[in-house]
């Protein structure tokens, strides 16, 4: 079922998109400090495990075996929720979802929500279809805060706010947060404690609380949450009443998996041995936590996704956001020019995927938004091989649009978002979509869209490593 | 046939798409867990205390006798006044000059918002993340206990600490309301930097007694 929500109505294809992005020169040295920063804090978190490529492959396994049998992990995960006094829903897309939610909440008689953080609910505009309903949601993680308070939009799936530094944060708290004292600072500790005392009040009187899930264990039904703030908890906590909506590809077999997970997640995203706060919960207990649960079971174009078999390895995506954070492109886009609630490497293969839709311009033009230089795949804790995707999706956008590409000027805007076209011409030779399609040592042919090149020159095909090294000492 | 139950339908109609998705020909897959399940660091109760302290929480060694000593002295240090705990709070960890109120009956929101702080023990803590995980068992009580108050004491037993994630998984029921901690409430949305304190306790304080 192709999804419906995902991108933002009106959004320019990429190339135009990002040309506001690279126009901003505040967004782009906001995201440069913050990406540049969480790099090497990543690598050396990952560096304390010396099994960590041991830890990816189980973790890309499992989640492969999870997939190759959605349907049994589903049903058994319905079941043992069941079992344990929870509710479970299924829903096809966006709209039927969010019908589910605001009528659960209506039955609830509450007129606001408190939320937790969440990429499903952002997929199906939960928020906005809540307030035609007539319902209030309250974002209380603090990037989601900012960004609802500054009515603007998400650029990140970890840190919605990234695009936003501590002085403009503290601008938008002064004016939008009857709490916030004049005097409040930019001290991202005052920042935080405002953020604090605005949203205290809600959440001990919330009714009910709506949130994502990170993991859910088919085994025994229980739903996992990862958090640094302590949001979360008062979230899944205080409330009588929790709704989750959970992404169909979220379920895991049995509750050892976690092991990998628990050990993959924080240190590829905000690159901590642990995130402050995991909080796992099975149905309902009885005098600890919400009287009602209830489980939305997510498709809006998994099953799309699902049935491409190169491209369906999308769905073992942990939104830990590495990719993200060591994206070239993201770095000087920013992620509101992919358009998408779900921006960088994995949006561009995810967000075209999910619409199911390769013949508009603007998810068409997502695969493109790439200089294929494998980082992302070199960081992926889930070893996705966006590259490789990326590929395919390019001939399938051929595919759909008759033969017609918009290739020619994607690569031009992609050349000049990578400021120097000789740099990023050599990055294109040297990179990753070489290593992935070389023969014996020598790139002779490539399927397109790199015949397009190959057909010019016959270039080696350089190790890896030499890429890394190249691009290490070349990076913006 | 159309089924006039929306629920019924969506299911099976997602069921069924994912079966066709996924076509007569399951992949087998098979899960390499060769990855380490204990990894060998010496003193693992060392390891929690340095650990934890890494995120700036206030970590103690103590020998079990003179548990009941420490609390009080870290309680008075923070001159606080009422403090919470857990229904079945060992009668010896209840230091004096200090008001208790015990969850039992259970208190209200205003009750555990009025506290200066709570005190528990844990079910299991992973030295090598310097983690405590609480499982709602013996000296811990339910989850909003630990998450209202702004001061959380925690009391690890040294025979409670295990090495890594997987070891103490496998210690854990998974159908008990769990919580791991991780340090103090944090947040990286500010410019991806950590910084302590936001909603849940800002202070974190743990006495590791062997
Ligand atoms: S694609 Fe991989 S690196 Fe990117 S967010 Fe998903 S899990 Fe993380």
């Amino acid at each position: 079922m192709a999804g419906t929500g995902v991108t933002w109505l009106g959004t320019p294809a990429f190339p135009r998109a990002a040309r506001g992005a690279l126009a901003d020169t505040q967004l782009r040295r906001n995201l440069r400090k913050a990406t540049h920063t969480i790099r090497d804090k990543r690598a050396a978190a990952v560096a304390e495990l010396a099994d960590w490529e041991r830890l990816r492959r189980a973790g890309a396994a499992i989640k492969d075996s999870v997939l190759a049998n959605l349907d049994v992990h589903l049903e058994r995960l319905e079941a043992a929720v069941t079992a344990r006094g929870g509710v479970v829903h299924w829903a096809r897309d966006a709209d039927e979802a969010n019908a589910i939610i605001l009528r659960l909440v209506r039955a609830a008689g509450a007129d606001e929500v408190v939320k937790v953080k969440s990429m499903a609910t952002a997929e199906i505009g939960l928020n906005e279809a809540l307030a035609e309903g007539g319902v209030r949601a309250v974002e209380t993680d603090l990037a989601e805060l900012i960004v609802q308070l500054g009515r603007d939009r998400p650029s990140h799936i970890l840190v919605p706010a990234i695009h936003r530094n501590r002085a403009e944060i503290r601008e938008i708290f002064r004016r939008e947060m009857p709490s916030a004292s004049p005097g409040l600072t930019d001290d991202p500790r005052e920042l935080a404690d405002a953020a604090r005392h605005h949203l205290r009040l809600k959440f001990l009187s919330a009714r009910v609380a709506v949130s994502g899930a990170n993991f859910a264990v088919a085994d025994t039904g229980s739903v996992v949450v990862v958090e640094s703030e302590g949001n979360g908890r008062m979230c899944l906590t205080l409330p009588e009443t929790l709704i989750t909506v959970m992404g169909i590809e979220k379920v895991v077999p049995t509750w050892r998996d976690l092991e990998v997970f628990l050990q993959l997640l924080p240190r590829s995203s905000t690159a901590e041995r642990m995130n402050p706060y995991t909080s796992v919960w099975t149905g309902v207990t009885p005098g600890d936590g919400p009287r009602q649960f209830h489980l939305v079971l997510l498709d809006n174009g998994r099953t799309d996704t699902l049935a491409d078999e190169v491209g369906r390895q999308a769905l073992r995506c942990i939104r830990c956001s590495a990719c993200l954070n060591s994206c070239p492109v993201y770095e000087r886009t920013g992620g509101q020019a992919y358009g998408s609630v779900y921006p960088g490497p994995i949006g561009a293969i995810l967000t075209p995927q999910l619409l199911g839709d390769l013949s508009h311009p603007q998810p068409a033009s997502l695969p493109y938004a790439s200089s294929l230089c494998g980082a992302c795949f070199e960081v992926c804790p889930v070893r996705i091989d966006i590259p490789r995707v990326l590929v395919h999706l390019r001939s399938r956008v051929v595919d759909a649009r008759g033969g017609r590409s918009p290739e020619a000027a994607a690569m031009a805007a992609l050349a000049w978002i990578m400021r120097d076209p000789g740099r990023f011409e050599a990055a294109q030779r040297a990179g990753s979509l070489a290593r992935l399609l070389a023969r014996q040592g020598r790139i002779s042919r490539l399927p397109w869209p790199g015949s397009r090149w190959t057909s010019a020159r016959d270039v080696p095909a350089p190790p890896r490593e030499s890429f890394r090294a190249w691009w290490r000492r070349n990076r913006g | 046939m159309v089924d006039p139950d929306p629920h019924a339908s969506a299911r099976s109609e997602v069921l069924g798409r994912i079966r066709a998705a996924i076509g007569p020909d399951r992949p087998r897959v098979q899960i390499p867990r060769d990855y380490d399940v204990r990894r060998e660091h010496g003193n693992v109760v060392e390891l929690l205390a340095r650990r934890i302290a890494d995120y700036r929480a206030v970590v103690r060694r103590v020998a079990a006798a003179d548990l009941p000593d420490a609390i009080g002295t870290l309680l008075a240090r923070r001159q606080v006044r009422i403090m919470l705990g857990p229904a079945d709070l060992p009668e010896e960890w209840r230091a004096p000059d200090v008001e208790w109120h015990l969850d039992d009956p259970p208190l209200t929101v205003e009750q555990l918002d009025r506290a200066d702080g709570v005190l528990t023990g844990c079910a299991v803590a992973i030295a090598e993340t310097g983690t405590i995980v609480l499982d709602a068992g013996a000296a811990q009580g339910r989850r909003a206990l630990t998450l209202v108050p702004d001061y959380h004491l925690c009391v690890v037993r040294a025979d409670q600490v295990v090495g890594s994630v997987p070891e103490a998984l496998a210690r854990l029921d998974p159908v008990r309301p769990l919580t791991f901690v991780s340090g103090p409430s944090a947040t990286s949305d500010i410019e991806l930097d950590r910084v302590e304190g936001v909603h849940g306790p800002r202070t974190l304080e743990v006495l590791v007694a062997s």
